[in-house]
């Protein structure tokens, strides 16, 4: 079978000054020129010449619905305030949830979960755990975004992690760490 | 004998005061090109070096770089020419600091019934000298191409030698002009016209008498540079160059000859179009201000004066070419070769046409 080769060229068309180039520098130069001149004025005087942000002593403003790192709500007493439904385990699309559930000793609760893994590494922070929870027991609001491990099981956040953190402070900026003695190293 | 001793300790003094000049200078271009770029960008920068908490805006970082180039793996490939791979970066490096030479930093210093001529080597062709040393600098490019065992290598020694020829014949056409109308070859000479004065009132800078000559010598001098809007002989991010090869100190000192020549470019232009040391109205006793005044100065203070014009003409120059560097992209290799033969080099011959006839007149 025949082919047909079609050449393709794209030629922009350009001005004589474009092809004369030095005018096009120059106000290329102005620009740039201008930036550093503004920018070192700014240093300079005591301001800040840059729109970057120096992480992590300088951290970005996050939005209060932004879903970070989750997070379980305790009681009063410390305790869980999930009763293990285990809505959030069948609604995960990413199935990082493992609830183990237990019998407890209040009558009116009935359950609560003696285990609850959230595996980080297959999460994809879709929220859905957040809005099916019928106790409002997980939220995703503790504005923690560094969260990183050598291992695959150290992504895998447990109960005792999940409790201790506390919700974002101002400026959606988080206000604990999760602490690094409770995260595990391996498989139980 | 005393005497043979002293000429040789001015020399020293001279010499060393250009490799300290040259090399501090180059040196710290890697520091002002990430500083300038990240400013030019709205950036920060590299900051984060620092010796005992400090960090001096940077300032560590080419230390940091330097021990970093030592510390890796000098690494050589099998097929590679042993020698000519050792000498290439040598031959780079020294040809690109060897071009300052002859570049004036000052007038005559009169001490103790001695004339120093702010030269470290007074030569009667500095011109010649200079643009031979910086077309020998190739040498060393090419060598590193060839010598690799690497066809990409090859190849980027091949595109820098064929940009070092374009750019080189319009670099020599583009000075010619400046030579013409300070009727020498002596950079000091060159430099001591351009303290003349129109109506007494503005300086005779070359910038001035030979505006298209600056322009033409600047392109054509940063593509001798082989820096970024003709750095395809590098073009580190894709087309990859003669360097490839190279790893650690080796490199890193091809990296030093590329900020070296961009010096000895600014250097150059300071010296052939922006008045050399000279300090408008400036003269060799004290300042006399067109309107009359004169405020008389003692020789040293003159001499002081016209070296720190100098060093400020050369970094404010390495600051422009910065800035050129930091906002062109990069000339495809057969646009740079259109641009050399077909643009330089015409306009370059013109240049020296309408010259001649201006002298004439």
């Amino acid at each position: 079978m025949p082919t047909k080769t079609v050449l393709v060229t794209r030629q922009l068309p350009r001005s004589p000054r474009q092809r004369f180039y030095l005018v096009e520098v120059l106000i290329g130069l102005r620009v740039t020129a201008a930036h550093f001149f503004r920018n070192m004025s700014r240093w300079l005087t005591g301001g800040k010449g840059a729109i970057t942000y120096q992480w992590p002593e300088e951290r970005r403003p996050l939005a209060p619905r932004l879903r970070s790192l989750h997070r379980l709500v305790r009681r009063e007493d410390g305790s869980p305030r999930c009763v293990a439904c285990m809505m959030c385990e069948t609604v995960c699309p990413a199935h990082c949830i493992y609830i183990v559930a237990a019998e407890h000793p209040n009558p009116d609760i009935e359950k609560y979960p003696e285990r609850f893994d959230i595996d980080l590494g297959k999460c994809v922070f879709c929220g859905y755990c957040v809005e099916a929870c019928p106790e409002d027991a997980i939220r995703m609001d503790t504005g923690i975004l560094e969260f990183s491990a050598y291992s695959r099981e150290g992504m895998i956040y447990s109960k005792e992690i999940l409790l201790a953190l506390e919700p974002a402070g101002a400026e959606g900026l988080p206000t604990v760490t999760p602490p690094p003695s409770l995260i595990r190293k391996g498989l139980d | 004998m005393t005497g043979t001793l002293a000429e040789l300790g001015i020399a020293f003094a001279k010499v060393g005061f250009i490799m300290g000049f040259v090399l501090n200078l180059g040196g710290l271009m890697t520091w002002v090109e990430r500083k300038q770029s990240a400013v030019m960008q709205d950036r920060v920068g590299a900051n984060r070096a620092s010796i005992f908490g400090l960090r001096l805006m940077g300032l560590f970082h080419p230390l940091a770089d330097a021990l970093k180039m030592l510390a890796k793996e000098d690494f050589m490939p099998a097929g590679a020419d042993r020698a000519l791979f050792l000498a290439a970066p040598f031959v780079s490096v020294f040809f690109a600091l060897a071009g300052f030479a002859t570049i004036p930093f000052g007038d005559v210093l009169r001490v103790g019934g001695r004339e120093i001529s702010l030269q470290a080597v007074p030569l009667n062709a500095g011109i010649l000298y200079v643009f031979a040393m910086l077309s020998m600098g190739v040498y060393g490019v090419m060598l590193a191409g060839w010598s690799s065992a690497s066809n990409y290598a090859l190849l980027g020694g091949q595109r820098a030698a064929a940009l070092m020829i374009s750019a080189e014949v319009a670099i020599g056409a583009s000075i010619m002009g400046v030579c013409m109308v300070y009727g020498s070859l002596d950079l000091q000479e060159i430099a001591r016209g351009q303290g003349a004065y129109w109506a007494g009132v503005v300086p005779k800078w070359g910038i001035l008498t030979q505006p298209l000559g600056l322009v033409l010598f600047l392109t054509a001098g940063i593509a001798s540079t082989k820096r970024t809007p003709f750095d395809f002989p590098e073009g580190e991010s894709e087309i990859i160059g003669y360097f490839i090869e190279y790893s650690g100190m080796k490199f890193g000192m091809f990296m030093m000859a590329d900020f070296v020549e961009t010096v000895v470019i600014a250097g150059m232009t300071t010296a052939l179009f922006l008045g050399g040391w000279q300090v408008p109205w400036l003269f060799a006793d004290g300042f006399h201000f067109p309107g009359g005044l004169v405020w008389t100065l003692p020789h040293l203070a003159v001499v002081l004066l016209q070296v720190g014009a100098f060093i400020f003409k050369v970094v404010a120059m390495c600051w422009f070419l910065m800035l050129i560097r930091w906002t062109l992209p990069r000339f495809r290799y057969d646009q740079a070769m259109r641009l050399g033969w077909l643009g330089l080099l015409p306009l370059a011959v013109l240049n020296i046409v309408i010259t001649a006839g201006i002298l004439l007149l």
